[in-house]
């Protein structure tokens, strides 16, 4: 395997909640390689959004530590290493500013990271809302009556406009419905191809994990249970916690298979683009 | 882009007969009180000359509330007051808003050591009732309309800094801050243009409702007689100077103290219409 691009070294978070002492994450290591679609599930409370926190570095680690390609993150992160990890919410419905236009939110990517000539900006913003499948004249736009797939797309806009080398997907289609999380999942695995991008997938959706990922990680009480390809874990999980939660994926029939290829459009991406 | 007309808020506002009550006497007090010299029935009485032969007339044709102990008319000079008054309430917001604002914001977004020093130095201020702390700055300044000015602003930031301060704190775990911080923006672009505009309609709506609490607290201190100075028309010392010709004279206390409660009534009303708009769209 090569370098990784993200190595992390023993992590722990500790946070004070009312006094008690939490423990989110505990002594974590873990590498991701470079255009890997690295899973991270666990059930709620099992510390993957902790570590989602801790390389995006919205608090620091309490002990041990990260490597972004061979180097240290520091506790207080430079732009450009800021510009490479970019993330990617929940909730798409909060992660836009109402108050913005949808241009101005793609915009302050470029903006900050002085990315292209300041007159050209506003193209590039077109540009990138039509890679996620968007028309131009959403710039002026605000995000009131934009679906939550629509926002997806914008967000997801928004942290590709940053050029980044490594993208933390939080959960990124849970909050949205069956049909629409099919086609942003679909948009990320194009994004994720055409800019060589490394995604951190974090889910509880193994049947997801299934489809998109590479190798996948379990965690279990702020614990890495165990981690490896995504064959290799649904075929042979090796803990208990493994297969209870394979085993809890929805199984779809014969019957149901077949009467979904019957009713699934060959051109679903281009319709949705133009909706 | 959509006009006022079609506005959301406007349509929400328009439902609302309190609102509506509150932005016509609103609109009426504000253009009566910056047409005064010209709908004043006597311009020349906001000075200290009146008309000698009709010394406290009571209300009549010619002097519609009345006229005062050296024959001034009573209308002319509450016009000139709610002038006044208005200008003081305009001055004192544009001072307090900013200074209250901006120390919410930084107190609300930046870490407790921040939180915590400056929420403890608004709360200083808090406790003291306003009208003591008014009164206290007067104190050592000569009485003025100026210097009023000065003591109410002294004491109208704290509110400011509460309120942004709350509402900074419920904003800041929206996902837009996260993701304005992960792109890395910096402080100064995730306070002024991601948070604050979400702040902006309750701050304008405070705004509205404390216009009418500013001219009230203003009208108390100069009753006190730590405002504005005669001959100048001011609703608070005509309320004081009136209350001397008690009962006989009625008019010359009674008008002027309605004249506060209008512009007090009025300012809270368009205040709560436009409040309920704002929730309304939420």
């Amino acid at each position: 395997m090569s370098a990784p691009l993200l190595a992390i070294e023993g992590a722990t978070k500790r946070f004070s909640v009312a006094g008690r002492e939490v423990l989110a994450l505990a002594d974590v290591t873990l590498d991701i390689a470079p255009g890997e679609c690295h899973a991270v599930v666990g059930e709620s409370g099992s510390g993957k959004s902790t570590l989602g926190g801790l390389i995006l570095g919205l608090f620091p680690p309490t002990a041990g530590g990260l490597r972004f390609k061979g180097e240290p993150l520091p506790a207080r992160r430079p732009l450009a290493l800021k510009r490479a990890i970019q993330l990617i919410q929940q909730n798409p419905l909060s992660a836009l500013n109402a108050r913005r236009s949808v241009g101005q939110s793609i915009r302050l990517s470029l903006d900050v990271h002085g990315i292209g000539q300041r007159s050209g900006r506003s193209e590039r913003v077109a540009e990138l809302l039509g890679e996620v499948g968007l028309p131009p004249d959403y710039a002026r736009r605000t995000p009131r009556g934009l679906s939550g797939g629509e926002r997806q797309r914008i967000a997801i806009a928004r942290a590709l406009a940053c050029r980044p080398e490594l993208l933390v997907l939080d959960e990124p289609t849970s909050s949205l419905d069956v049909l629409v999380q099919a086609r942003v999942l679909e948009l990320l695995m194009r994004m994720r191809r055409q800019h060589g991008l490394t995604y951190l997938f974090i889910t509880h959706d193994l049947a997801v994990v299934r489809g998109v990922a590479d190798r996948v990680s379990v965690f279990q009480k702020g614990r890495l249970v165990e981690t490896g390809t995504v064959s290799a874990i649904f075929d042979s999980p090796r803990t208990d916690y493994t297969r209870r939660l394979i085993a809890a994926i929805p199984v779809v029939s014969a019957e149901e298979a077949a009467l979904r290829d019957r009713f699934r459009s060959p051109d679903l991406r281009d319709e949705e683009a133009t909706e | 882009m959509t006009g006022l007309a079609e506005s959301p808020i406007w349509q929400a506002f328009r439902r609302n007969p309190g609102g509506m009550i509150g932005l016509a006497l609103v609109v009426l007090i504000v253009l009566a009180a910056l047409l005064a010299n010209w709908i004043s029935p006597y311009p020349a009485h906001a000075g200290p000359i009146g008309d000698f032969g009709a010394i406290t007339a009571p209300p009549s044709a010619q002097y519609p509330l009345g006229t005062d102990t050296i024959g001034r008319d009573l209308l002319t000079r509450l016009l000139f007051a709610y002038r006044l008054s208005l200008e003081m309430a305009v001055v004192v917001l544009a001072i307090t808003t900013p200074i209250g604002v901006v120390i919410g914001l930084l107190a609300g977004y930046l870490g407790p050591v921040w939180s915590y020093a400056l929420m403890r130095l608004t709360d200083v201020f808090l406790s003291i009732p306003p009208l003591v702390l008014a009164m206290s700055i007067m104190g050592f300044l000569e009485p003025s309309a100026v210097h009023g000015m000065m003591a109410v602003t002294a004491m109208w930031w704290p509110w400011y800094a509460r309120l942004t301060y709350n509402l900074t704190r419920a904003e800041k775990r929206e996902g837009y801050v996260l993701a304005a911080e992960t792109v890395g923006a910096g402080v100064p672009h995730i306070l002024f243009r991601e948070i604050l505009p979400n702040c902006l309609p309750s701050i304008f709506t405070k705004m509205t409702i404390d216009v009418g609490f500013v001219i009230l607290i203003a009208s108390s201190l100069s009753f006190l007689g730590l405002g504005a100075q005669a001959p100048t028309p001011d609703l608070g010392s005509m309320v004081s100077e009136g209350a001397k010709y008690m009962p006989e004279a009625w008019w010359l206390t009674v008008f002027p103290a309605l004249a506060i409660l209008l512009v007090v009534v009025a300012f809270n009303l368009l205040g709560d219409g436009l409040r309920e708009a704002l929730d309304a769209r939420r």
